[in-house]
């Protein structure tokens, strides 16, 4: 069965004040291999069968309208198996 | 009796605590989320706010505080040691008490005067309270829905380990209406509503919270 | 590409500069090239066009504003009046309070939770630049239409979002207003404001006084947060460089914030700051010409050593950027060490980034290169003043004849409807489902908060001194009257600072208006500002500050006027205050002041699509004497409970009095259906013990207020002659409104 998966990210300008604190543990934590840090969100959508191109094509619009906020983010759509 | 309460940066009810623990009648020792040693406190208070933003996880930055180490030692020594709100979510973090605060099943942010009973008097922080007593004390959270396993439940149940549940309607979503718990030496206590909140009725719903500041005074002269 | 320096701007005079993309007129352009003697480099260009926008210059709100100050009472409670970040009075026992509205409108309409967010954040700043604890802070919000498809998605944002980052900040959110409107369905009102807290000798100021010393900003790092518009000039300056599109949205980081307020409060405890300001609208531009024009008059800055968040940001944007939880000080050099010293403990980003002169120049330099060198009091105080025409518009006359005909209660079936009616309206019915997402017992002070008349916190813990605000307006009864309508308002938020005993102060407001170009919404403005400074002076209230938003309109709609006026009331022991409610039977209720036929603008007339009318006449002679007669009553403990009466009149105050402590009452009304529903200004309902009697009626024949007995406390219902409610029925009624709509 295959999922569509939906990522959503706050856009490369907007403040992420989640990653930032994730940022600013991590070398507290001895961990020294982060440059920066931005924190998403994911959906897995669960569909029967194969994804049709209509329903990545209603995936994208959802995830414009419902799953992610445009003014402050961007997303992805993408199948995985 | 010198009871510590912890200030992460974010931490909000800090003054409250130390507030509630003058009223009864001990003596309140500031410790920074950067001490490497308690000042010769005899309890530590985690107290409620939002600790590096509860960005991540609620808690979950904060249970790698410096301060946190020589509490973890302590409270593992039988020290008392009070989770309230946030703090229950770095007890949890810290696992030194089962399960995990969640998001409120209404999926917002709840203030609200709530009604409790006390169901375990035997702890550090519950003995002036009386079996099954019910109180009154303010809660406020966003993430304060109590879940664990089903063997983990029953096994707070079964050991008595459930200090306070919430009564009427559910507010959050927490497993078998949990509002704190203890871990099994009685020394430990996490608590999602706000006692601190409750110590006289001008600025609280009642005094109803100040019993978890006068049991860990009395625990300590035993 | 190039960097456009001052050396250039003088080479290339007839550079082509997009002043009007910047939003400045023709002779405003001109007028920056008189003052500089040349052509403004694209920094200052970028300077100038947001300073001198309406937003930070009250360029159409100037020539009214001014009656504050000329018709202002002579009080020495005032210890910083209006002009910086916001007014300072004097409670007594040493300490000073600081309060102040500001609107987030349309950021809000936008992005509803961090526009509503960075509203709260911003207004805290400024209550911590003076030099205060931040203690408080209140939410005045207007929405559409309740079931309107865009109010669902505004208002959860909104409430999630001033609960969201004043929950984080730990400050109790004590009180503020939800109302719907048509007029402000695609122009919601978030409107946020704070209260703070200091001794008087620790008030600080916008000045950067005493060359030689540092001007160090702290707190977050810049990013490109609210610079959408000044892209137009990094877009000709640095053609291919940096994210395409800038963000016009702010976003807030509360914690930041929260640690920010920690650091200054002890960075001012020690005493190591000369001035202070906040960087809110305008940023860097506004901090830096504020601070230099404040204080000795010259500053020379550094603007490469501002930390970036996004390294691709131009000098222009660095300047414009509204990146929000920064803070600029002035600090003398030998003091430095132990600034940075704090902001290290509590992790937060310091930088020196220049210098105070002497003289009159604002100087900034990038790598070396002058690019800004101008009068800084040119750029903060001089801005252009616009006497914009007004009129009064035509339907102020039309609405004066229109009849109000709404059904009034007779029967004893039609009482029970209207208070049901009334209890469940959504202007009306219970906000908990919103109230509850706000943190209202942090810090501990908390002793009122909604649904009481007013906000209260404690604060001194052994003295039990505490301060009450409150925030009223009346839209329906401005867009009728706008001069009457913000007296009223005045009145109305006075009174409920006064119905728990406390004493009024002084005043703040946020003036929300359409837009001032045209001429009858700018009469509903000057109007509002006539009636409120005359109020303000009859009253001996003084005006500590505002804030004034105009452009709230949808093409050519605008908003219903809608002047938000907060005052502040002291009392001396918390201890004391007069409850909202009542806690037991056998109370008699009595109604101070008189009931006339006052239906316009009332929330009847509204729910029955009736606008018109005219609005009552305030008398604000009486309402005082009511104050008295409120404060005696508290401080002679005569009052068990007292109540203000505002929309849905007496009915919608009954409801909240009985279902408060869940005791019913048994009221006897005379032309019951008009005093159900009337809303004559000046009435409070109050309860006493029947052994209080006579002094109730000594108290009122002095201040000659009339007095009407309506009933007793007690039993499970709200009974009116007839009618009989069961609290539970009522409660259902005046409880399930908001869940349903938006839970």
């Amino acid at each position: 069965m295959a999922k569509i998966v939906v990522d959503v990210m706050l856009k490369p300008e907007i403040l992420d004040p989640q990653g930032k604190a994730v940022a600013a543990a991590l070398p507290r934590l001895g961990f020294a291999f982060a440059k920066d840090v931005r924190q998403g969100k994911r959906f897995e959508i669960e569909v029967d069968g194969e994804p049709t191109a209509a329903q990545l094509a209603d995936v994208e619009k959802a995830a414009e309208v419902l799953l992610s906020n445009p003014v402050i983010e961007n997303f992805t759509v993408r199948v995985e198996k | 009796m010198k009871i510590g309460v912890v200030t992460f940066p974010g931490t909000l009810d800090d003054r409250d605590a130390a507030r509630a623990v003058r009223h009864a009648g001990g003596e309140a020792v500031a410790l920074w989320h950067n001490d490497a040693d308690l000042h010769g406190v005899d309890a530590v208070i985690l107290p409620g706010g939002f600790s590096y933003g509860d960005y991540l996880r609620c808690g979950a930055i904060s249970r790698f505080s410096p301060v946190m180490e020589p509490i973890i030692k302590a409270a593992q020594g039988g020290m008392p040691l009070l989770g309230i709100c946030n703090g229950f979510q770095v007890l949890a973090e810290a696992h030194l008490i089962p399960g995990a605060l969640t998001r409120n099943h209404e999926l917002h942010f709840l203030c609200r005067d709530q009604k409790l009973t006390i169901e375990n008097t035997n702890t550090a922080w519950t003995s002036s309270y009386k079996q099954g007593e019910e109180i009154v004390i303010p809660l406020k959270n966003g993430e304060g829905a109590y879940m664990c396993d089903d063997e983990t439940l029953a096994m707070l149940e079964g050991e008595g380990r459930i200090i306070a549940r919430y009564v009427g309607e559910n507010p959050n979503g927490s497993r078998n209406l949990i509002a704190g718990i203890t871990n099994e030496r009685g020394n430990i206590v996490g608590l999602m509503p706000h006692p601190e909140h409750a110590i006289d009725s001008l600025t609280g719903p009642s005094a109803d919270g100040l019993g978890f500041f006068t049991s860990v005074l009395k625990a300590l002269v035993k | 590409m190039s960097l456009d320096t001052v050396a250039i701007a003088q080479a290339n005079p007839e550079t082509k500069q997009p002043f009007a993309e910047l939003g400045l007129k023709a002779d405003e352009y001109a007028r920056i090239k008189e003052i500089l003697g040349r052509r403004p480099t694209s920094s200052e260009l970028a300077m100038y066009s947001v300073m001198w926008s309406e937003h930070c210059s009250y360029k159409s709100s100037k020539v009214h504003l001014k009656q504050f100050g000329e018709k202002a009472v002579k009080t020495d409670a005032l210890l910083v009046g209006i002009g910086e970040n916001a007014g300072v009075v004097d409670v007594g026992q040493g300490y000073a309070v600081t309060f102040k509205i500001e609107s987030h409108n349309h950021p809000s309409f936008i992005e509803p939770y961090q526009g509503a967010a960075t509203g709260v954040g911003g207004i805290v700043r400024d209550i911590l630049t003076m030099g205060a604890r931040p203690v408080a802070v209140m939410d005045p919000l207007r929405f559409g239409p309740a079931d309107a498809p865009d109010t669902r998605r505004v208002l959860p944002g909104i409430v999630a979002g001033v609960g969201g980052y004043g929950n984080c900040l730990g400050l109790p959110n004590i009180g503020g207003e939800v109302v719907f409107d048509q007029s402000y369905l695609g122009n919601p009102l978030v409107n946020a404001l704070c209260v703070g807290v200091m001794k008087h000798s620790d008030i600080k100021l916008a000045k950067a006084a005493g060359a030689g010393n540092l001007v160090v900003l702290y707190g977050a790092k810049t990013g490109g947060d609210g610079i959408g518009g000044v892209s137009v000039l990094a877009s000709e300056t640095f053609e291919s460089k940096g994210p395409a599109k800038r963000p016009a949205v702010q976003v807030g980081d509360p914690f930041v914030e929260k640690v920010l307020i920690e650091c200054s409060l002890e960075i001012f405890a020690e005493d190591l700051v000369v001035g202070i300001q906040d960087l809110g609208g305008a940023g860097l531009s506004c901090a830096t010409s504020e601070l230099a024009s404040g204080g000795s008059g010259g500053m020379k800055v550094q603007l490469d050593k501002v930390p970036l968040r996004d390294p691709s940001l131009s000098p222009e944007e660095i300047l414009m950027s509204e990146s929000q939880e920064r803070m600029c000080a002035i600090v003398e050099p030998s003091k430095i060490a132990r600034f940075l010293e704090i902001c290290d403990k509590w992790d937060v980003t310091v930088t020196v980034i220049g210098e105070v002169t002497d003289g009159n120049h604002l100087e900034i330099t990038w790598n070396g290169e002058l690019i800004v060198d101008v009068p800084p009091r040119t750029v903060a105080h001089d801005g252009p003043v616009y006497q914009r025409p007004f009129a009064q518009p035509a339907y102020i006359d039309q609405v004066a004849q229109e009849v109000i005909n709404v059904p009034l209660a007779k029967s004893d079936a039609e009482i029970k409807e209207t208070v049901l009616k009334l209890a469940a309206t959504p202007n009306l019915a219970d906000k908990s489902w919103i109230t509850n997402q706000y943190d209202r017992y942090v810090q501990g002070n908390t002793i009122q908060s909604q649904p009481d008349d007013s906000g209260m916190i404690r604060i001194d813990e052994k003295t039990h001194l505490g301060v009450a605000v409150a925030t009223d307006a009346n839209a329906n009864w401005s867009y009728l009257n706008p001069y009457e309508g913000a007296k009223l308002a005045l009145a109305e938020a006075a009174r409920n600072i006064a119905t728990a005993g406390a004493k009024p102060l002084a005043v703040t407001n946020c003036l929300n208006f359409g837009s001032p170009e045209d001429p009858g919404v700018m009469w509903q403005f000057a109007e509002s500002v006539r009636g409120l400074a005359d109020g303000c002076l009859e009253m001996g209230l003084p005006v500590t500050g505002g804030n004034v938003s105009f452009y709230n309109q949808t093409g050519a709609v605008a908003i219903l006027p809608t002047p938000v006026i907060g005052v502040l009331g002291v009392i001396d022991d918390v201890r004391t205050r007069t409850p909202m409610s009542f806690d037991r039977a056998s109370l008699d209720l009595y109604l101070l002041g008189d009931t006339h036929e006052d239906l316009a603008g009332s929330e009847w007339a509204y729910m029955h699509n009736q606008r018109g009318g005219v609005a009552p006449i305030a008398d604000l002679q009486r309402e005082m004497r009511l104050i008295e007669l409120l404060v005696a009553g508290r401080t002679k403990k005569i009052f068990s409970a007292a109540h203000d009466l505002s929309q849905g009149g007496l009915s919608a105050t009954l409801t909240e009095m009985v279902l408060r402590h869940n005791v019913g009452a048994t009221i006897t009304l005379d032309n019951v259906g008009i005093a159900l529903v009337s809303e004559t200004p000046g009435r409070v309902v109050v309860a006493i013990d029947p052994a209080q009697t006579a002094s109730l009626t000594q108290e009122a024949v002095a201040q000659k207020i009339t007095l009407t007995k309506i009933g007793t406390t007690g039993g499970d219902s709200l009974v009116i002659n007839g009618a009989k409610i069961s609290l539970t029925e009522l409660r259902k009624a005046h409880t399930e409104t908001i869940p349903k709509l938006f839970g």
